[in-house]
């Protein structure tokens, strides 16, 4: 576990943060940009000293503001992949690789191995070049090899894909997703892109201004008011999580999410695994009667758990589809009147299947 | 061909300036990184100071030499007192005055590479292990050797040519401190001499010629070699 509890002024900006990351596991650091997630990662990789606080990794304190103790950046066994990569220009890629592996203190276990890395990141090809000669996403890839063949405690991913084009993000993606996998490795993920994060994470911890407003796991924080905030009301949507029952003809996978079974369009998804979803509240349509003779493929049962204003007309409304799953609809205010949708009743929620993306979770990290 | 005495005064002026760099470049090193990377009390003033041989009469700086260095100087004395090394009037105390006066090229040299060193990247060195002087050793130093290179060929350079320091702390003395600027001063003053000088003058403008295009071609070949 990574328990952080520090403050740190710069400026007329005070960064105050509070949370824990459970280790091993994928915790996205979510927030607009300059909302401090950047220097937060400087401050845990020790970069950067705070104020006043607390940071802890597993039994190990990193930082005490009371005792005065601070453990200095390089011993902190902390990997981190910057935006910009940071690969070293007067060294080759090998070079660049092992440079944090020649530098692991004698008798530590090496776990990750370089081998290991090469295939995970397939990073083969790139051997003899340089780094001028990477495109931005073969950078990260370096640079995320750099930092795991330092056999880091946990490695902070400080925006990886910002810098880099939607094309270029989907080269980078996929190997996250595998290193997140393969290897036991705990994860700190900073994004401003709530697409990374339902990817990759499955605990969020949001910032804004300056503050950790919300910490929890994807599903919960999906639904908090302040993530509204911050990714505007035609972002929100209930992340679900569940487990692939049955594949149909035609790539529709049959998830079981709490007591409903959705069809997900999903490709290549197997029998067994986990797949996290962001159900849109604009996409989720709110019925009184069990509808018949729609295209839409489906249809689940829920209650009503709370109706509340969302933002002009519409009201957002969270339904309970059982087991603790719940989705939220936006629905115009004059539609929740006309319905009387109070808490308890039981309605029908409607979802295209094509408005549903999966992300396959093989390992069920941290959770 | 050349004369004994013109050859002598030709391989006297190389290991001057030589030596001059060698003097140069670790306290240059050391005065370019405290002017970048350090802030303290007095460090404008500290910077006019190591800019000073720019801007004085190079025989103002062969007279400070002098004072300081001389046989009977504090330091000077000190020096032939303990270690029976006399600088004065010697061919290591040309290499001295002509450090001296390169010594601001080197700084500032120096100094523009290290303000261009992306600090990101000692801090990406620092999360994968690596201390204080292993960073420089493996990530700055690489990273300034343009600058370094091309500073120290500059200064060789302008050291070949260096006069008026030289004179006034070295004298001129045949074989010891007559360098090339030296000996065409004497040839000037000799009857009969201008042959000699305008030959001399020669040699000074191909090595002068010769220097800058090296120093632009190193720095150009590393620029390559680091892709950028």
């Amino acid at each position: 576990m990574l328990r952080v509890q520090l403050r740190k002024r710069r400026g007329d900006f005070l960064l105050d943060a509070n949370f824990s990351a459970p280790t091993p596991g994928v915790t996205a650091l979510f927030g607009r940009s300059g909302c401090g997630k950047s220097t937060l990662i400087s401050l845990i990789a020790g970069l950067l000293a705070p104020d006043a606080g607390h940071i802890q990794l597993g039994d190990e304190v990193l930082f005490d503001g009371e005792q005065n103790f601070a453990v200095d950046a390089r011993h902190r066994r902390i990997g981190v992949v910057f935006q910009d990569a940071r690969l070293f220009p007067h060294l080759s890629l090998l070079g660049n690789l092992r440079y944090g592996a020649k530098r692991v203190p004698a008798g530590m276990p090496q776990r990750i191995g370089f081998d290991d890395v090469i295939s995970l990141l397939a990073l083969e090809p790139l051997l003899e070049r340089r780094p001028h000669q990477l495109s931005g996403g073969e950078r990260q890839r370096v640079a995320l090899g750099r930092a795991l063949l330092s056999q880091p405690r946990l490695l902070l991913l400080d925006e990886p894909l910002a810098a880099l084009d939607l094309a270029r993000r989907e080269e980078v993606l996929p190997y996250l997703e595998r290193l997140r996998d393969a290897l036991e490795i705990p994860l700190v993920y900073v994004s401003h892109q709530f697409d990374e994060v339902l990817r990759l994470a499955t605990r969020v911890v949001l910032l804004d201004a300056g503050r950790t407003v919300a910490d929890g796991d994807i599903a919960t924080v999906s639904r908090d008011p302040a993530l509204r905030a911050i990714v505007g009301p035609d972002a929100v949507g209930a992340v679900l999580s569940g487990s692939v029952e049955q594949i149909e003809a035609g790539g529709l996978a049959l998830l079981r999410v709490g007591d409903a079974a959705l069809n997900v369009e999903f490709h290549g998804a197997a029998v067994g695994q986990r797949i996290q979803i962001q159900v849109l509240a604009r996409d989720v349509i709110v019925a009184t009667e069990s509808p018949r003779g729609l295209s839409v493929r489906n249809v689940v049962v829920a209650r009503v758990v709370a109706v509340t204003p969302d933002v002009g007309h519409a009201v957002l409304v969270e339904l309970d589809i059982g087991r603790t799953a719940t989705l939220l609809a936006r629905i115009t205010w004059r539609a929740s009147q006309e319905l009387a949708l109070m808490p308890g009743k039981q309605v029908w929620a409607l979802i295209k299947s094509v408005s549903l993306r999966g992300h396959v979770f093989s390992t069920p990290a941290g959770c | 061909m050349l004369s004994a005495a013109e050859l002598d005064a030709l391989s006297l002026s190389l290991s001057v300036a030589a030596r001059s760099v060698a003097i140069n470049l670790p306290f240059a090193a050391l005065v370019a990184w405290l002017l970048t990377r350090t802030r303290f009390a007095g460090r404008t003033l500290f910077d006019a100071f190591v800019h000073l041989p720019l801007v004085l009469p190079p025989v103002v700086v062969g007279y400070l030499l002098l004072v300081l260095f001389g046989i009977r100087g504090p330091l000077g004395g000190w020096l032939h007192e303990h270690f029976g090394i006399q600088l004065a009037f010697t061919s290591t105390g040309a290499a001295l005055a002509t450090a001296v006066m390169s010594f601001p090229l080197v700084v500032r040299s120096i100094r523009i590479s290290l303000d261009n060193v992306d600090r990101g990247l000692e801090d990406a060195a620092r999360t994968l292990g690596a201390g204080a002087f292993d960073r420089f050793f493996s990530i700055t130093l690489p990273l300034i050797a343009p600058g370094i290179l091309a500073g120290a060929v500059t200064a060789f350079a302008a050291g070949l040519g260096e006069f008026g320091a030289v004179i006034t702390f070295a004298a001129n003395i045949p074989g010891e401190t007559r360098t090339l600027p030296l000996a065409l001063y004497t040839a000037l003053q000799t009857p009969d001499g201008d042959a000699i000088a305008a030959r001399l003058a020669l040699i000074s403008f191909s090595l002068g010629l010769a220097g800058l295009l090296l120093s632009e071609l190193l720095a150009r070949r590393l620029r390559l070699v680091m892709g950028r």
